[in-house]
């Protein structure tokens, strides 16, 4: 499938900086076999003074922009043209849940997709115990690590609301969770917290939905902004699975990923010097468009 | 006469009631019952003293301590909290044969350390090749991910380290843990010597002691090289007050002559850094980190940051500023680290660590985790990726098989759960060392930290340290958390060392150039100059309000009502007695000079801090009226004793010139107000004289005019006059000239805005005739010199 992607954001500022440093993480990435970026193009007003690329850590686009004469308006665009391959049906090779310890010892290394680097507590992601209950009650023993995932993120999507005044991107994963209700991610944060309970590695990706659904399907919630789903770590032969807790379903065709990390802050789309009161964005949308 | 050597029974003596606690070594006693050989000279002569001798020395050297500005401080938000700096006078002494052997040791291990660090953030074969397990990495908080791939430009990663040392029961050394993040206390070991030999001045020998001064100096060539070699220049980076050991940051700036820059001070344009400066931005290669890595830039590491500079990261990964060090160095003061280093160490060095390190053991792998549950009884069992010190625990520790919270738990269930969450470490015994109590030695447990520096010449280690002592007998390294004392550490030569003079700053380094006044520390000076005059002008006004409270006893006499609403004009709601205005200022003024101290003198510093505890008591007790005013007068004497010292005693760089600014622009501005109030033609009778005595001009009116004062004789005196220093006039034209040496003051022949505002008002009083400043007129001078201040601010402060 291939889409047209356009996403707006704008900040608005009360009290402009006389320089302003921003880092984006907002380009569609290049996953091969999966998602090729047949174009993308940022532009950014007011025209910034220095403007770089670089991959970060995790090997996202990370694109730096400095204003030095102060804004009281910042609108970032980025338009692309993604490919998106669907895929193939597969059977569940994923190891029993008891043996991923031993195949996560068998991973050596600090590479970026190495499973170590998405267990334990990342800065947005705390072990809560509310969570780790939850996870353990809704496992059916001896399962899979895959159908384990799905036995959670299903329990989890009966669990919560999506809700999107509810939150904010600030809010706590056991305050959703208490609450019961959230945003895109907020499931994605609470599923981090209960799959990592259960030693199984996950990480959070943000990305971008297809805005109106194929005839006949419904519309998938959190097509309007930036969505955000997971990945879980299903043992050596199987790798890195995406998931989207929001709408319950493995990610396929109508995902388009631009960042992974360990949770939101590393893969913030927008991260500033200067904030707008309570950070949020003034504007902020998407279309995703596919091409007949 | 005193020969300074006591008889042995003296000594004997001394010690006799000296019980080293069993099964631990001690310092001064040798494994033989006998005392050490390094210690007999210093006992011999300490057996001689009297009771009076050593308390008049001990004194000596706390004075030297409350003098210098050395206390135990934090700063919250309801101002410092200051008690007495905990020196045990008497200081640990290590013979130089065994300090040459800790010291190599040190150096293979700080160079161990730096191996790692560089695996870490670069190839990483450690994790690779199955020598740290990859969790210890990946899940730990200090490991920096936007610093993994950036090489440092000295190609070094670790430059000033410290160690934590205590002895086995056995004599031996081993090391309780490696700081490496920002490692304080080497500022704090300067201040103990000091304070240490004044109190064992002669008949001590001194000449077979270590000097420390060679180190820091060698250390400060080293920065300087590498500041050279990027073209900029060197600062210490201080989180600023906030921090328990600002005040060593402080010293170490004034001592070492390197600028103290806080994260707010650094701007990051085009790649590289640059310090805001009362002369604009000047690039900075080199910094000396006092910050924690994590805080160093809300962009790429802590969001949440407040102190660091958004885009230092992205500029050390640019390779244009060096940083000791690098940033995220602190990933190997992780305690679980502990328990791989001793492998690291065969396979990287091929041979095992000079100085073992206290045993540990990782609970994430199945034998060590049996072991330690098996052995809680002999164990500390905490976080495995806590950066703290084995004695330094939290609730969430076990210590000998029991939580520190006292919660009902299994621990041995705790330990095989949380696995890999924790570690365990022997609970070690440390050696003792005399301290001075009640008359006599005692033993008390003692841990030694020890820096070693990166230099030209390689690792060089301070010959000596900064030993803390256990406030109890207790030998357990765990005695240490409970606080304690500080004391000096000596190592003693066989011969006469060469003597290196731990001179003041002032002489041993010279400050770089008159312009590298980091504009932060411009401000707090331009205000504290402000805060001082300001108090001193209300406690004028506040006595002159009660000496005519005093004689006419009635609040509403027409002077005494005139007076008290000028007050609450500026906002003095109550005027009996010392008001809170008064106190309000002078801890203003505090808080600016405490941000400065590196370049303010000791001197100045602590007149302020009397001027304080003056006010503090006459506010506490005197009653309004004449009582008041003699306290105040009092009070008046203090302030002009401070300016005294900043006038005739501070060199006049650019930091006395903003401070001789903002006292002449206070000045200038109240006078101003008085005027307003006190000179106009509808204020009640008297009010002009209140308006001469307020602005000490009494005599001078008296001689200069031979009539009674009228409105004209007060304005040309005080606003119009440019031979009294209380007038408007003379402190304009006092601005003028300082703002005239100013940079940018005038570029090519043309004057900048504030020279220009500064010389419009001059011209404007130097011409003007007294009528002119009526009450219009004196509104518009006003107003002047609030835009002076303001154009000032704009050019130099922000």
């Amino acid at each position: 499938m291939r889409y047209d992607l356009t996403l707006g954001i704008a900040y608005d500022y009360a009290q402009p900086a006389p320089l302003m440093r921003n880092l984006l993480r907002v380009m569609p990435r290049q996953i091969a076999g999966v998602q090729q970026v047949l174009e993308a193009r940022i532009s950014v007003l007011p025209d910034p003074d220095v403007m770089t690329d670089r991959r970060d850590f995790f090997g996202n686009v990370l694109t730096e922009v400095v204003h030095q004469r102060p804004a009281k308006r910042l609108e970032i665009e980025v338009r692309a043209r993604v490919d998106r391959t669907e895929p193939a049906a597969s059977l569940d090779l994923t190891p029993l849940l008891d043996r991923l310890p031993a195949e996560i010892a068998g991973q050596r290394g600090l590479e970026p997709h190495r499973p170590h680097h998405f267990l334990g507590a990342s800065p947005r992601v705390e072990p809560d115990a509310a969570i780790s209950d939850f996870a353990r009650d809704c496992l059916p023993p001896g399962e899979p690590v895959l159908a384990a995932v799905r036995a959670v993120g299903r329990a989890l999507h009966g669990h919560m609301r999506f809700d999107s005044g509810a939150t904010d991107v600030n809010t706590a994963p056991s305050e959703a969770f208490a609450a019961r209700h959230g945003v895109c991610q907020d499931f994605t944060h609470i599923m981090i917290a209960a799959l990592r309970s259960l030693g199984i590695p996950a990480g959070y990706v943000s990305g971008f939905l297809r805005t109106r659904p194929p005839p006949g399907r419904p519309r998938l919630e959190g097509a309007d902004a930036m969505h955000a789903w997971l990945r879980a770590w299903c043992g050596t032969e199987t790798g890195w699975v995406e998931y989207d807790p929001t709408n319950d379903l493995i990610v396929g065709a109508e995902h388009i990923a631009v960042a992974v990390g360990r949770d939101y802050s590393d893969v913030a789309p927008v991260k500033g010097a200067v904030r707008s009161a309570g950070g949020a964005a003034t504007r902020h949308t998407v279309d995703l468009v596919p091409l007949d | 006469m005193d020969d300074g050597t006591g008889s042995s029974r003296d000594v004997a003596a001394l010690i006799a009631d000296y019980a080293v606690p069993p099964g631990v070594a001690d310092e001064m006693i040798g494994p033989d019952g006998r005392v050490r050989a390094v210690w007999q000279p210093f006992l011999d002569r300490f057996a001689r003293l009297s009771p009076e001798d050593v308390a008049r020395r001990f004194a000596r050297g706390d004075r030297y301590l409350r003098d210098a500005g050395v206390f135990f401080r934090q700063y919250r938000d309801d101002g410092p909290a200051e008690r007495d700096w905990p020196l045990s006078h008497v200081p640990v002494l290590l013979p130089e044969s065994e300090w040459t052997d800790i010291s190599a040791a040190l150096v293979e291990r700080a160079e161990l350390l730096e191996r790692v660090v560089a695996d870490l953030y670069g190839p990483g074969d450690l994790v690779r090749d199955g020598f740290l397990p990859p969790e210890l990495v990946a899940q730990n908080p200090a490991w920096l991910r936007p610093m993994v791939g950036a090489r440092p430009p000295s190609g070094h990663y670790l430059h000033f380290v410290a160690f934590e040392l205590g002895r086995s029961p056995d004599g031996s050394w081993f090391v309780l843990g490696d700081r490496t993040e920002a490692p304080s206390g080497a500022g704090f070991a300067l201040e103990n010597r000091v304070a240490t030999m004044r109190a064992f001045s002669d008949p001590f020998e001194h000449g077979t002691i270590h000097r420390l001064a060679g180190f820091f100096r060698s250390f400060r060539s080293a920065l300087q090289r590498s500041a050279a070699s990027l073209e900029g220049r060197m600062a210490i980076l201080t989180p600023g007050l906030g921090t328990e050991t600002y005040f060593e940051h402080a010293y170490i700036a004034r001592y070492l002559g390197l600028m103290l820059l806080e994260g707010e001070d650094l701007r990051v344009v085009d790649g590289r850094v640059m310090v805001r400066t009362v002369a604009g931005l000047k690039p900075v290669s080199v910094l000396w980190r006092r910050l924690d890595s994590a805080f160093a830039d809300p962009l790429e590491l802590d969001g949440g940051s407040q102190l660091g500079t958004p885009g230092l990261a992205g500029a050390i990964r640019g390779g244009h500023v060096a940083m000791a060090n690098a940033l995220g160095s602190g990933i190997v003061q992780t305690r679980a680290f502990l328990a791989f280093l001793p492998r690291i160490a065969r396979a990287l060095q091929g041979k095992p660590l000079a100085l073992p390190n206290i045993a540990t053991w990782w609970c994430g792998q199945q034998a060590e985790r049996d072991y330690v549950a098996e052995n809680l009884s002999r164990m500390m069992v905490g976080p495995a990726l806590s950066q703290d010190l084995p004695f330094e625990t939290t609730d969430d520790t076990v210590i000998a098989g029991r939580f520190q919270d006292g919660r009902d738990l299994d621990p041995r269930a705790w330990v095989r759960a949380r696995a890999g969450d924790l570690v365990g470490q022997e609970a070690v015994a440390l050696s003792t060392t005399p301290v001075h109590e009640d008359g006599a030695f005692r033993p008390r447990p003692v841990m030694l930290r020890v820096f070693a520096a990166r230099t030209a010449e390689g690792w060089r280690v301070m010959p000596g340290g900064y030993a803390r002592i256990g406030p109890s007998e207790d030998a357990t390294a765990l005695a240490l958390r409970r606080g304690g004392r500080v004391a000096d550490v000596w190592i003693v030569s066989d011969r006469d060392v060469p003597p290196e003079t731990l001179a003041a700053p002032q002489e041993t380094f010279q400050r770089a150039s008159d312009s590298l006044l980091p504009s932060r520390a411009a401000d707090n000076l331009y205000w504290l100059g402000r805060y001082v005059e300001r108090a001193e002008n209300l406690i004028r006004l506040v006595r002159a309000y009660n000496l005519r409270l005093a004689e006419t006893g009635r609040e509403d006499d027409p002077r005494v009502a005139r007076a008290g609403a000028h007050l609450r004009r500026l906002g003095v709601p109550s005027e009996i007695g010392v008001p809170g205005a008064v106190t309000q200022s002078l801890d203003s003024a505090i808080r600016c000079a405490a941000k400065v101290r590196d370049r303010f003198s000791i001197d100045g510093w602590t007149a302020l801090q009397v001027l304080r505890e003056e006010l503090g008591d006459i506010a506490a007790r005197v009653q309004p009226g004449d009582e008041a005013s003699r306290a105040l007068g009092q009070l008046l004497r203090g302030a002009a004793g401070f300016s005294g010292l900043v006038h005739d005693n501070m060199y006049r760089f650019a930091g006395w010139r903003f401070l001789s600014i903002g006292r002449a622009m206070e000045r200038a501005q109240n006078m101003t107000g008085i005027l307003r109030d006190f000179a106009s033609p509808e204020a009640p009778e008297g009010s002009f004289d209140i308006a001469i005595e307020v602005g000490d001009s009494v005599m001078t009116h008296r001689r200069r005019y031979q009539i009674e004062t009228n409105r004209n004789t007060v304005i040309d005196l005080l606003a119009l006059d440019h031979r009294n220093p209380r007038s408007v006039r003379y402190q304009v034209s006092r601005i003028l000239s300082l703002v005239s040496e100013l940079p940018g003051a005038e570029v090519n022949g043309e004057l900048s805005h504030v020279m220009r505002a500064a010389l419009r008002i001059e011209t404007r009083l130097a011409t003007a005739e007294p009528e002119e400043l009526d009450a219009k007129g004196l509104a518009a001078l006003q107003t002047s010199l609030v835009e002076l201040s303001e154009r000032l601010t704009a050019a130099y402060l922000v």
